[in-house]
């Protein structure tokens, strides 16, 4: 589904991914760990196209397609869905109305027929249910006021609403308490398919303890350094990223 | 503006703003065409013959008359502005015609006999008044050029001695109502364009709303500028008599032309003890072409008067018009009265905008309430001017000003122009202002989601006006959205 050969990466001329390599087939769950500055948001980043990173060498092919080639919009409509560390404030547009715009575009390009007000809003008590979203955040504006484990959570439920191939999960962990880490961590299991994979981005191991990885990555100075099961994870939380570097 | 009436489907299936851009698909200004009409056109020039000639073309009594040279002495005396943050090339008043009506004589019996290439401009501008009357409820008054061509639902509106007619008929039919209170909330004296207006306004409406009776609709009446070279000056009358209510809605466009035309209205609201009006504007006369050639100047003077408990409400969504100088105001004099004014301004390629409001506090226990958004893109300059004066003797005044610029790109400009002045120990008053720049985040989030990235700007912006569209008839919200989106297509990236 997503193979990434050789990717080099650079922000402002300071180059971040250092000929990184990964394959990711469907039904995976990949985990990326590394330390502060290894580069894991900048892998989230150029996957989904911010235009701030330059790609100066090596390909990423999502689904056949060369994923470098597209738009950020296009990318997102081939079912690249990134949960943002940071999710961003619209004031005035409401939750239900970004995601209906954004549905009805995907569904377009995918040759669907826009979803009636109905479908659409049963779609949304169902998903948010999933993530225990309360009703009334789906008509309040994008994640203003939102608590921080509240936005983390609208980012679930819109992953969940648009039905991504590809979900990256960027620190969707950090600055979450234990009971919206469980809920978080559910919902994406939920959505588990054997169609569609995730990459889940972290610098904590507690994360896969709910979310349980196919595959640990350990990402330093812009390369993977090394590679394995579940207990990799484990074996990091224990000895730290020194381990790693030394 | 689009005028077609979406309303029941909006009723139906909700609206986003997905369906709006989905409607969208003209990027050009939607509504130059020329209707090629026999005008009655009056000689350019401006001179006491040409105003007793338009007086006489409208059999105009005595009184009107003299109002209008009057005028017109005063006029000569005064000097255009030149305060505004505006430059552009001073209209020649000589070069002018100023007045053109559409040779059509006689009076319509009905709909059928009104001239079929004047129901064509009407249905390209997606107003049959057919549809009109079958479907939306609305009453409209159509004015095209200077004089009133249909008007609906009269009959029915009678029935509660509503008066909603064309200004000239007012003049025929209520003389004493007109005599009143015509020139009391904006003297001729005021400023050189209601001077200018006072003595050769040529059409317009007037509405009157009994004691105690609440409008049961929403009365629209659409403006536009038809003939080349002619100059619009409108004279809106509406007074609410006692504890009444009325929601009134104006809409504008205008034909493409090359030069500058000169559209200087004068709009006068009356609302006596506890009435209250709601006047919402949605104005997109053209604003020139993307070099900044052409476009309409758009010189209006509008003000409203609260007499005790009485609530004047200004909305306004301006995206037309290649120069703009406008500020819809109240006087609050009654005790206990309440002005609010919601703007939003939007600028494009090289339009200049100079808007606000005045809110003029009297009386005792006054209110008022101004937000103004204002939006730039392209290479254009857009300022709020306001004014928040509090009279010594008005006790426990209060104020609350909010006026956010959004800016797009790195050519145009936002500035903000407060003015206060409290001569009352007592009075409370706030501003707030904020200028803030489409933020790259939140377009990469949209896009993120798969949203394009001019569908993302349409719904940030939406979002940044929502408190503003909030304030207008539905209908008319999802029209000035769809304006918004328009006006500020391709001006990002």
């Amino acid at each position: 589904m997503l193979e990434i050969k050789a990717l080099h990466a650079s922000i402002n001329g300071n180059e971040i991914l250092k000929g990184l390599n990964l394959t990711v087939k469907p039904g995976e769950v990949h985990a990326i760990m590394g330390p502060n500055g290894a580069g894991k948001s900048t892998l989230a980043s150029v996957l989904a196209g911010k235009e701030d990173y330059e790609v100066t060498s090596g390909e990423i092919v999502f689904d056949g397609k060369d994923l470098l080639e597209l738009s950020v919009e296009e990318r997102a409509r081939e079912g690249v869905f990134l949960a943002f560390q940071y999710p961003v404030e619209i004031p005035g547009v409401s939750n239900v109305n970004f995601l209906k715009t954004a549905m009805n575009e995907i569904r377009e390009h995918r040759g669907l027929p826009a979803l009636s007000a109905k479908e659409f809003l049963s779609l949304v008590k169902e998903k948010s249910a999933l993530v225990e979203l309360d009703a009334t955040l789906a008509s309040r504006a994008v994640n203003e006021g939102f608590s921080g484990g509240e936005k983390k959570r609208n980012e679930i439920f819109q992953m969940a609403m648009l039905e991504p191939k590809l979900a990256v999960l960027d620190e969707t962990d950090s600055g979450l308490d234990i009971d919206a880490l469980r809920i978080v961590a559910q919902g994406v299991n939920t959505l588990k398919t054997s169609d569609n994979a995730t990459l889940v981005i972290t610098h904590y191991q507690r994360l896969l303890d709910y979310i349980v990885p196919d595959y640990v990555h350990v990402l330093f100075d812009g390369k993977i350094v090394k590679t394995g099961g579940k207990e990799l994870a484990l074996e990091l939380e224990e000895k730290g990223y020194d381990w790693i570097k030394s | 503006m689009r005028l077609r009436r979406i309303f029941f489907r909006i009723v139906m299936a909700g609206y986003t703003e997905n369906e709006l851009a989905e409607d969208l698909n003209q990027q050009e200004y939607r509504y130059g065409f020329v209707t090629d009409i026999a005008s009655d056109v009056a000689p350019a020039g401006l001179d006491e013959q040409v105003i007793r000639w338009i007086s006489e073309k409208k059999k105009e009594p005595q009184w009107l008359l003299e109002f209008r040279l009057k005028a017109f002495e005063v006029w000569k005396s005064m000097e255009e502005p030149a305060w505004a943050h505006v430059a552009y090339q001073k209209p020649d008043f000589q070069a002018i015609s100023y007045y053109a009506a559409p040779k059509q004589s006689k009076k319509y019996e009905s709909w059928d006999d009104v001239d079929p290439e004047m129901k064509e401009t009407m249905s390209k501008l997606g107003i049959s008044l057919e549809e009109q009357q079958r479907l939306t409820g609305v009453a409209v008054d159509f004015v095209m050029d200077s004089v009133s061509v249909g008007t609906s639902f009269k009959a029915k509106l009678a029935e509660l001695g509503i008066v909603f007619c064309s200004f000239s008929e007012a003049v025929q039919e209520h003389p004493d109502l007109v005599k009143k209170y015509l020139g009391t909330v904006v003297p001729m004296t005021d400023n050189f364009y209601a001077a200018l207006n006072s003595a050769v306004f040529s059409d317009g409406s007037f509405c009157y709303i009994p004691k105690g009776v609440r409008c049961p609709m929403e009365l629209s009446t659409y403006f536009r500028i038809n003939a080349g070279g002619t100059g619009q000056f409108e004279r809106t009358l509406v007074v609410a008599d006692e504890s009444s209510y009325v929601s009134y809605l104006e809409g504008c466009t205008a034909p493409q032309r090359d030069e500058n035309q000169l559209h200087a209205a004068v709009v006068e609201l009356v609302a006596l003890d506890q009435a209250e009006i709601k006047y919402s504007t949605v104005q997109n006369w053209y604003p020139g072409d993307k070099e900044g050639k052409g476009g309409v100047f758009n010189f209006v003077t509008k003000r409203g008067m609260c007499e005790t408990q009485a609530k004047i409400s200004w909305t306004q969504v301006e995206t037309g018009s290649a120069v703009t100088w406008k500020y819809p105001s109240c006087v609050l004099k009654g005790d206990g009265s309440i002005g609010e004014f919601y703007s939003v301004a939007v600028t494009n390629n090289f339009q200049q905008a100079d808007t606000g409001t005045k809110m003029i506090h009297l009386g005792k226990n006054t209110k008022s309430t101004i937000i103004s958004k204002g939006i730039s893109a392209g290479k254009s300059q857009n300022s709020y001017r306001g004014l928040v004066q509090i009279h010594a003797q008005a006790e426990n005044a209060r104020n609350f000003s909010q006026c956010d610029s959004l800016l797009m790109g790195s050519e145009c400009g936002a500035h903000t122009f407060p003015y206060i002045e409290c001569k009352n120990a007592g009075a409370q008053i706030e501003h707030e202002a904020t200028t803030s720049k489409i933020g790259e985040d939140q377009l990469f989030y949209c896009q993120q989601r798969g949203i394009s990235e001019e569908k993302a700007i349409s719904l940030i912006v939406n979002g940044y006006c929502k408190e503003v569209l909030n304030q207008l008839p539905m209908e008319f919200a999802v029209e000035a959205q769809k304006l918004l989106s328009i006006s500020l297509e391709g001006s990002v990236g």
